[in-house]
């Protein structure tokens, strides 16, 4: 409503040319951002687009390693939070930084030195004046942990405002907010704005960026792929925007190979797995996994495509039996499993690759030999009548280590000093192992270099194409178009859409992605 | 069983569960502190029994009792601050140092007390008291509660300041949010560390004064390991009172009682086994954590190291 700033007075804030740099990373690369007061910027980005390195710069986390922050046309630096407060920028971080077992007032006066009084009186003014600029009513003296998450949201916000008058960062402020919560948000958003603030919202949701935002910024791989104030977008019509700023976000770089076409689905053949209703046992702070169908044939490979932390972690979890089922059916080749234990349900066929390799996939202080082996310990050869069998054992261990070209010492290396590769090859050489039928490869390629990334896709492919199902979660899109036959996309802990692969299924993915509709 | 409830037998059990509990409200409310702010001081009972032999020894040579309990909190202190060192600036794990701190102390205090005094087994003189007027005059009551030494009414001071202090002030809500969610404290710009420190030096030095009162005012000797066991219900205590000091207190006079019915019950000339009288406090430990331990709501990051950056 206010884009017509420009030219006039100099923005609030002004990124130029910015650039950092972490080990192996280019997160920010020469972004140049204006924020002016009086308008809400929506900055929007996948996984890893480098939003939180752009937040950490701003909030005086980080100092950027090329480039200048602007503030008013002056040059500065911020070498902590508390600097980057002082000038009047206040962040609502993603992960709470509220103490749930205070009042809300007492959160508010965390902070002051011990000395110092509470100030009751005069805290709970400014607290009444804020929720009034926010157009909000919060209990003052309620504690924490009993205010809704839309609440204790405005209350992060009340405590970013409290030092921070000029702008406000909010760092996916709507995650786990409900939409009645996040209309909220909005209104209170709009009324800071109104009285002259400048206000960040952080997000990857689409449909929220151009609900909230006065201008929309897209970040990806770090750099600043396009800005666009919201009149622009409205002139051409909200399904256009959306196409642009989709393909903006996903559509594949130019300089990528293009990935072998995958083969046909199919749909035809009977389903070696069966999800009806799934839901499950989830914590307060994790998505809620519900209402999860899909079924998986026998060589087919579906993707499971979403940003981080939407439930993907959760679903394999329940279907690998490590979470209760509390509704719905799991079918293992026409077998209800559901209230089958891990080892049973492993016994039938089905397999976990978890992305958690050296926490609860391995033991990384034991040796290979024993790590290969953790899934079928008491099991003959390897056991006797409850004895270790350390010769089987051993050769057992050789032998894979040979097959699956792991680089180590020998069988007795403690896992944890090998590579994060090695490790990878080690895990996959144990879940494949036998006769799987259908398998749960969970971020299988993530944090891996090249080369291993190459050999784990290489033998996702193999085994689907020996008549294995998979499914395959991976934050990275361009893996999940390049090896399914279908893909999921999760959000919240439901599945939104299932797309078959093709021409244009990375438009659908990313539309679905960012909550917008198939 | 009329014949028990005599003054005599009643006065006795009073006297005794206040002599025998207050130790237990000093280390209890220190620990309080310090499971507040997220450190959880498994080494109390050491710094009780440090404290019990410096006190002692500071009360013998110098002939001031006062003295003794300034000495007793200097040792209770001694062995807060590698506890500290450890566990709140290096990130230790607690239970671990804790142990090895209890067991130090008992080893160390047990060496002392065999060079220095296991010839002579010197003896502290009778403690004075401080009657309160008129309060003393009560019966039954009067002399149980109100005729004791001052360091017995100070401690029972100590619980309203600090449930005062818990509640109004600002240390109050940093040493909660040190327990609570440290990086909260943390992104507020107090240091998380040095809330922490203070709690567990506080802690060292209540439970040295414990000990000390132990052996000073209640004993009037020293012997190894006589604390026995004494932190470790403290630490029960702390967690039981969920953060508020009167139940400490309450806890305290409690077990205090268990502790003082055997003596009660020799008064009253009741003939029960001693073994099974003093199976009481530690029975009572086991049915109160029963009923009342699932309820405890602990600090979320107790004995958790802070470290920043680390959800």
């Amino acid at each position: 409503m206010s884009a017509q700033h420009q030219g006039k007075a100099p923005p609030l804030i002004r990124f130029e040319q910015v650039t950092k740099r972490y080990p192996g990373v280019l997160a920010n690369d020469a972004i140049t951002l204006d924020l002016h007061a009086g308008e809400i910027h929506a900055l929007l980005g996948e996984n890893g687009a480098g939003k939180s390195t752009l937040i950490a710069l701003l909030s005086g986390m980080q100092q950027p390693d090329a480039g200048r922050l602007l503030i008013d046309g002056q040059a500065v630096r911020f070498s902590s939070p508390r600097a980057a407060l002082q000038a009047g920028i206040g962040t609502v971080y993603q992960h709470s930084a509220l103490v749930p077992s205070l009042t809300v007032l007492e959160n508010l006066m965390l902070g002051r030195r011990w000395w110092q009084g509470r100030r009751q009186s005069a805290t709970r003014r400014r607290f009444t004046a804020l929720c009034n600029d926010l157009g909000v009513r919060l209990p003052a003296d309620a504690l924490l942990s009993s205010l809704s998450l839309g609440e204790r949201q405005m209350v992060e916000i009340v405590k970013a405002l409290w030092e921070g008058r000029r702008l406000l960062i909010l760092d996916e402020a709507s995650a786990m907010l409900t939409s009645a919560a996040v209309s909220d948000l909005q209104r209170s958003l709009t009324r800071l704005a109104a009285k002259g603030m400048a206000i960040l919202f952080v997000t990857h949701k689409l449909p929220e960026a151009l609900a909230f935002g006065d201008r929309v910024s897209i970040l990806r791989a770090g750099r600043l792929v396009a800005s666009r104030s919201a009149a622009d977008l409205h002139r051409r019509g909200a399904e256009q925007a959306q196409s642009e700023i989709i393909s903006l976000m996903f559509d594949a770089p130019s300089t990528a190979t293009a990935a072998p076409a995958p083969p046909p689905s199919f749909q035809e053949k009977a389903p070696v797995l069966r999800v009806q209703g799934l839901r499950a046992a989830c914590g307060e702070q994790e998505p809620q996994l519900d209402g999860i169908d899909f079924s998986l044939s026998a060589g087919e490979i579906l993707g499971v495509a979403g940003i981080d932390g939407n439930g993907q972690r959760q679903l394999a979890e329940a279907l690998a039996g490590q979470r209760t089922t509390l509704a719905g059916r799991i079918e293992l080749g026409g077998e209800a499993v559901q209230a089958k234990s891990v080892p049973q349900r492993m016994k039938r066929g089905l397999r976990y690759l978890t992305d958690d390799r050296l926490g609860e996939g391995s033991l990384p202080a034991f040796p290979i030999s024993l790590n290969l082996l953790l899934k079928r310990v008491g099991d003959a050869p390897f056991w006797r009548q409850g004895v270790e069998q350390p010769r089987e054992i051993e050769a057992y261990a050789q032998q894979t280590i040979s097959a699956h070209n792991i680089r180590a010492p020998g069988p007795h290396t403690p896992l944890g000093s090998l590579s994060g590769g090695n490790v990878q090859k080690l895990l996959l050489a144990r879940e494949l192992e036998g006769q799987p039928r259908v398998v749960i490869y969970n971020k299988p390629t993530y944090g891996l270099d090249f080369q291993t990334q190459q050999l784990a896709q290489e033998a996702i492919r193999r085994q689907a194409a020996s008549g294995v199902a998979a499914l395959l979660i991976s934050p990275d899109l361009d893996e999940i178009l390049a090896l399914s036959h279908r893909v999921a996309v999760m959000a919240e802990g439901r599945i939104v859409g299932i797309v078959n692969n093709g021409p244009d299924a990375r438009q659908t993915v990313g539309r679905l992605v960012v909550g917008g509709t198939a | 069983m009329e014949s028990l409830l005599t003054t005599p037998f009643l006065t006795a059990l009073l006297a005794g569960s206040l002599a025998a509990g207050l130790p237990l409200l000093l280390a209890g409310l220190g620990e309080q502190m310090s499971e507040k702010a997220g450190v959880l001081n498994i080494g109390l009972e050491g710094m009780m029994l440090l404290g019990a032999y410096c006190g002692f020894l500071g009360a013998w040579s110098s002939g001031s009792l006062w003295l003794g309990f300034l000495c007793g909190m200097l040792g209770g202190l001694a062995l807060a601050l590698p506890m500290m060192l450890l566990c709140v600036w290096l990130g230790l794990n607690q239970i671990v140092v804790g142990i090895a701190l209890t067991l130090s102390a008992e080893g160390l205090t047990a060496l002392l007390h065999h060079v220095q005094f296991s010839q002579s087994y010197p003896r502290l003189p009778r403690v004075d008291t401080l009657p309160l007027p008129l309060l003393s005059e009560i019966p039954v009551l009067g002399t149980a509660l109100f005729d004791r030494h001052p360091l017995v009414y100070l401690a029972i001071l100590a619980v309203p300041l600090l449930a005062w202090l818990y509640r109004s002030s600002l240390l109050g809500l940093n040493l909660q949010a040190a327990g609570d969610r440290p990086a909260a404290l943390d992104a507020a710009g107090i240091s998380v560390i040095a809330t922490r420190s203070l709690a567990v030096l506080f802690t060292g030095a209540m439970a040295g004064l414990g000990g000390a009162y132990l052996a000073t005012v209640g004993a009037g000797l020293f012997v190894p390991f006589m604390t026995s066991g004494a932190g470790f219900i403290a630490i029960v205590l702390a967690m039981l009172g969920r953060g508020r000091p009167l139940w400490v207190l309450l806890g305290a006079l409690l077990f205090g009682l268990c502790l003082s019915l055997t003596t009660a019950l020799q008064v009253a000339g009741l003939r029960v086994p001693t073994d099974l009288v003093q199976m009481l406090p530690f029975a009572a430990v086991m049915l109160l954590l029963l009923f009342f331990g699932r309820r405890a709501a602990l600090p979320a990051a107790l004995t958790r190291p802070y470290r920043r950056g680390e959800r």
